[in-house]
């Protein structure tokens, strides 16, 4: 082994000499020898890195075109974030380190995730580095069979550790921006709206989910109480979709309101939703729609009594 | 009849019957209140009866069962029962245990169940508490 070895590689120091020297009797002794060596690798393996750089860094960039990733970015996002990607892989290869890595993948994350790149991407592109590094590996260390297989033990893991890092940091970084959303959503709470004496609208905007439902019915109750309402309006236009929860949520709202003695119209219900609801077969027959929410303001007058007149005595619509 | 302070009082206002429930009932003095008030709306002879809940923040699944049997015994008996002052958080609680108030109605409070007596009792449509029209 020790005899194929020596001559391998030019840019072996003295060290290495003293390496092969171990490994022959290394037999009994063998795993601290091993990682000892494996710690001389890396070194190693990071100046061959180094040295190649803006050659690798172009076939990765090439591979990465060719499987078309990342095309939400410029030729010059993509030189210069593949430049810095490519040093920090470097540097945590030299390191063991990932701290640095892991900061620079969430910054990453956060300039590339509004822009719609995809989980699939950001792994696709790290686990293509790794790929392109490796084979520039075999290319150098082909020679020797067992030394490439030492060089790839050392190199392997740490490449796995790295695109794990990569992935893992981009995934927090997606999912902290859904928190941050969903806390948006909820401070964007429905209002509750009074518009005559007695009568109020409640427009429901986005999709509701079983806790936004009951934290609505919470406030159209509340709201009930405050504004002493006889009439609800319930405006659904803005709820992109309907299922069987929701459609419960709204016969429970309209139960709840009902106990109340405030009487519930739902207003908005479109060609599709009316159809899923029909199709799901949610009992809708004790609860009052109208088809918008113009229809539902005038039943809610007449029902209150209210009749709104032109000025100028012409007859309403 | 009962001892210390009355936990339920019913009063009597023209042909209807008021009843406030005070505090929580619990289950035998939940049938002892039904007992008395079906005993009054017999004694005299009421139209309707309201039952006003506003002070309680919980009501168990008996004891609004209860109150829908008042409900409906009293309409046997030729009364209508409206049950006035439930609260937001009991309101939700009674439709997340689907519990119906079936034929008895209900009303916000007090004022709004006297109109819809009122209402139903004179054969009007119940528009009597609506505000007039600015005109």
């Amino acid at each position: 082994m020790s005899k194929e070895q020596a001559p391998i590689d030019a840019t072996q120091t003295s060290d290495d000499s003293n390496d092969s020297r171990v490994t022959t009797d290394s037999t009994d002794g063998a795993d601290s020898t091993v990682s000892a060596e494996q710690e001389q690798l890396l070194p190693q393996l990071v100046a061959h890195l180094r040295e190649h750089r803006a050659k690798l860094r172009e076939e990765w960039v090439g591979r990465i075109r060719d499987t078309h990733l990342l095309q939400a970015m410029t030729p010059q996002e993509m030189a210069a974030e593949t430049t810095s990607v490519y040093d920090n892989y470097v540097e945590v290869l030299e390191t063991g380190s990932v701290e640095a890595l892991q900061h620079y993948a969430r910054d990453l994350s956060e300039r590339i995730i509004p822009r719609g790149v995809e989980t699939h991407e950001v792994v696709g592109i790290v686990l293509l580095l790794r790929d392109v590094l490796a084979r520039s590996l075999f290319e150098k260390y082909q020679r020797d069979f067992a030394l490439l297989n030492r060089v790839l033990d050392a190199y392997e893991p740490a490449a796995n550790r790295i695109a794990n890092t990569v992935a893992v940091s981009f995934v927090d970084e997606r999912e902290r921006v859904i928190r941050q959303q969903q806390d948006a959503i909820r401070e964007l709470s429905t209002p509750v709206l009074p518009v005559r004496e007695r009568l109020l609208i409640l427009p429901i905007i986005g999709v509701l989910d079983g806790e936004r439902a009951r934290q609505l019915t919470e406030q159209l109750l509340n709201g009930i109480r405050t504004h002493r309402a006889k009439v609800v309006v319930i405006d659904i236009t803005g709820a992109p979709d309907v299922d069987t929860n929701v459609a419960n949520h709204l016969v429970q709202t309209v139960d709840a309101s009902r106990l109340m003695g405030a009487s519930v119209i739902i207003t908005g219900l479109s060609p599709t939703i009316a159809h899923t609801l029909v199709t799901l077969g949610v009992d809708l027959s004790k609860i009052h729609t109208m088809g918008d929410l113009q229809g539902g303001l005038e039943e809610a007058e007449r029902l209150l009594g209210f009749r709104v007149k032109r000025k100028d005595g012409a007859p309403t619509p | 009849m009962n001892s210390g302070p009355a936990l339920v009082s019913i009063l009597r206002q023209g042909s209807y019957l008021i009843a406030s429930v005070h505090t929580a009932l619990d289950d035998t003095e939940m049938v002892r209140f039904r007992r008395d008030l079906i005993d009054q709306i017999g004694r005299y002879r009421a139209r309707g009866v309201i039952i006003d809940v506003a002070a309680l923040d919980v009501l168990d699944s008996f004891g609004f069962n209860t109150l829908r049997s008042i409900g409906e015994i009293a309409r046997l008996r030729g009364a209508e029962t409206v049950i006035v002052g439930i609260q937001p958080d009991v309101a939700l609680a009674m439709v997340e245990l689907g519990m119906r108030t079936g034929p008895v109605a209900t009303a916000l409070d007090l004022e709004e169940g006297l109109d819809l007596l009122h209402a139903r009792l004179s054969g009007v449509p119940d528009r009597s508490s609506a505000p007039a029209a600015p005109s």
